[in-house]
């Protein structure tokens, strides 16, 4: 086929309506069903923890939960933005993305110069360490399928940075989880845990990124 | 005192193609079939020409890869934001064709330097050379759902509501069936680059 008979046959349809309709549909689609997909692991794989119900009053389990939160709601305006070409992500994004895990440092620093020198190591490893962050990278895994599945409904040029931004997000959903199963409080705990867990998730998604984001 | 956008020809001439492209993208996308027409025209000449210049190694290669990129324009313009410059988001979809084609052909084109001349919209070029590859027999290959609703709307000049009466299926299901062919099309031309 000649580029002429190729440029013809494609204006025959120039509205991308349904194109925009199905892209939004797709997305919203991937998220909400990689969060069901991950939560629904945390609750069949773990189980939720059994005093959650009186845990729920302590500020301590917000505060913590905030965390993830907070990084899922950035990582996803950014990587809604580096789904679409030439669209710049700007410092201003940038730094909104790492503030979550600023602050949670600080707050982890605060509590750990507070404590008692015998009790920091404590603090830090908690009882379950060495699972934490395998855990959130576990629970994240339907959730970088999903993600990635949503962002191939539109158009990235920059294949490892947006997977590995998709795979933060994937791996803030599934902290997210992860956090009405933990049993860990200390902020030193999940400042660290939780943090190296999502970070694996996105390293995840930067190996995936250039081969399934491909387009 | 002269005004100072005249001071720069090459800045003064990207704002005129800035202008000339996104009155017909919009035009375009807003249902407008020949403003979109002329945009695509206009787009593939800049788009050979760039690619010449890029590939003076491969020039077989240019107009194989030319389609490929109007395909991706095409079928990604639903992620274009009025307000945004065009040049540049289509500055962004050449170059992730071009660096694609790179890395699919890295062997081959070890030496070439992909950094370097990269102003997409400095000239254009209106004579096509043979694609070597051929988007019709590869349209020809893919499923009924797919093909069929180009075949009848793009091929045959159907309006959405005629095509959808010939072939007993709905107006939405003619559309999404387009959107998805284009998409399957350019995933075979990516399965076989």
């Amino acid at each position: 086929m000649k580029t002429d008979d190729l440029v013809a046959l494609l204006a025959r349809e120039p509205s991308p309506a349904p194109a925009r309709r199905e892209a939004r549909r797709r997305f919203v689609l991937g998220l909400a069903s990689g969060t069901a997909a991950s939560t629904a692991l945390m609750f069949v794989l773990l189980g939720v923890r059994p005093d959650l119900s009186t845990v729920i009053h302590d500020p301590a389990f917000w505060v913590r939960l905030a965390l993830p939160s907070a990084v899922a709601v950035v990582a996803l305006l950014v990587s809604l933005r580096l789904s679409r070409p030439a669209a710049r992500i700007g410092t201003p994004r940038w730094f909104a993305l790492g503030l979550p895990f600023l602050l949670a440092w600080m707050l982890a620093a605060i509590v750990l110069g507070g404590a008692e020198a015998a009790q920091r190591g404590a603090l830090v490893l908690g009882h379950t360490w060495k699972v934490c962050s395998v855990l959130i990278t576990l629970l994240s895994l339907p959730s970088i399928v999903a993600v990635f599945w949503g962002i191939r409904g539109m158009a990235p040029v920059r294949l490892r940075l947006a997977g590995a931004v998709a795979g933060l997000l994937a791996g803030a959903i599934a902290a997210m989880g992860y956090c009405f199963h933990c049993p860990e409080m200390a902020p030193p705990f999940w400042a660290i845990w939780y943090v190296v867990g999502m970070l694996v998730a996105a390293g995840i998604g930067a190996l995936a990124g250039p081969r399934w984001l491909r387009w | 005192m002269i005004p100072e956008r005249t001071c720069d020809p090459a800045a003064e001439r990207r704002a005129q193609v800035e202008d000339e492209l996104r009155v017909r993208l919009i035009a375009g996308m807003a249902g407008d079939g020949v403003a979109y027409r002329g945009f695509l025209d206009r787009l593939a000449s800049y788009l050979r020409a760039y690619l010449r210049r890029r590939l003076p190694r491969a020039l077989e290669d240019v107009e194989d890869i030319l389609q490929d990129t109007l395909l991706a324009v095409h079928n990604a313009r639903h992620t274009y934001r009025a307000g945004e410059p065009v040049t540049a988001w289509i500055h962004a979809i050449a170059r992730y064709k071009l660096v694609d084609f790179f890395r699919a052909h890295a062997r081959r084109e070890a030496l070439h330097d992909p950094i370097g001349d990269d102003d997409l919209f400095v000239a254009s070029d209106d004579e096509p050379a043979d694609a070597r590859r051929d988007v019709g027999h590869l349209l020809q290959m893919l499923p009924d759902r797919h093909r069929l609703p180009i075949q009848l709307v793009k091929l045959q000049g159907l309006t959405v509501a005629e095509a959808a009466a010939r072939s007993g299926l709905s107006e939405s299901a003619i559309k999404v069936g387009i959107h998805r062919g284009l998409k399957a099309l350019a995933a075979r031309i990516r399965g076989g680059a």
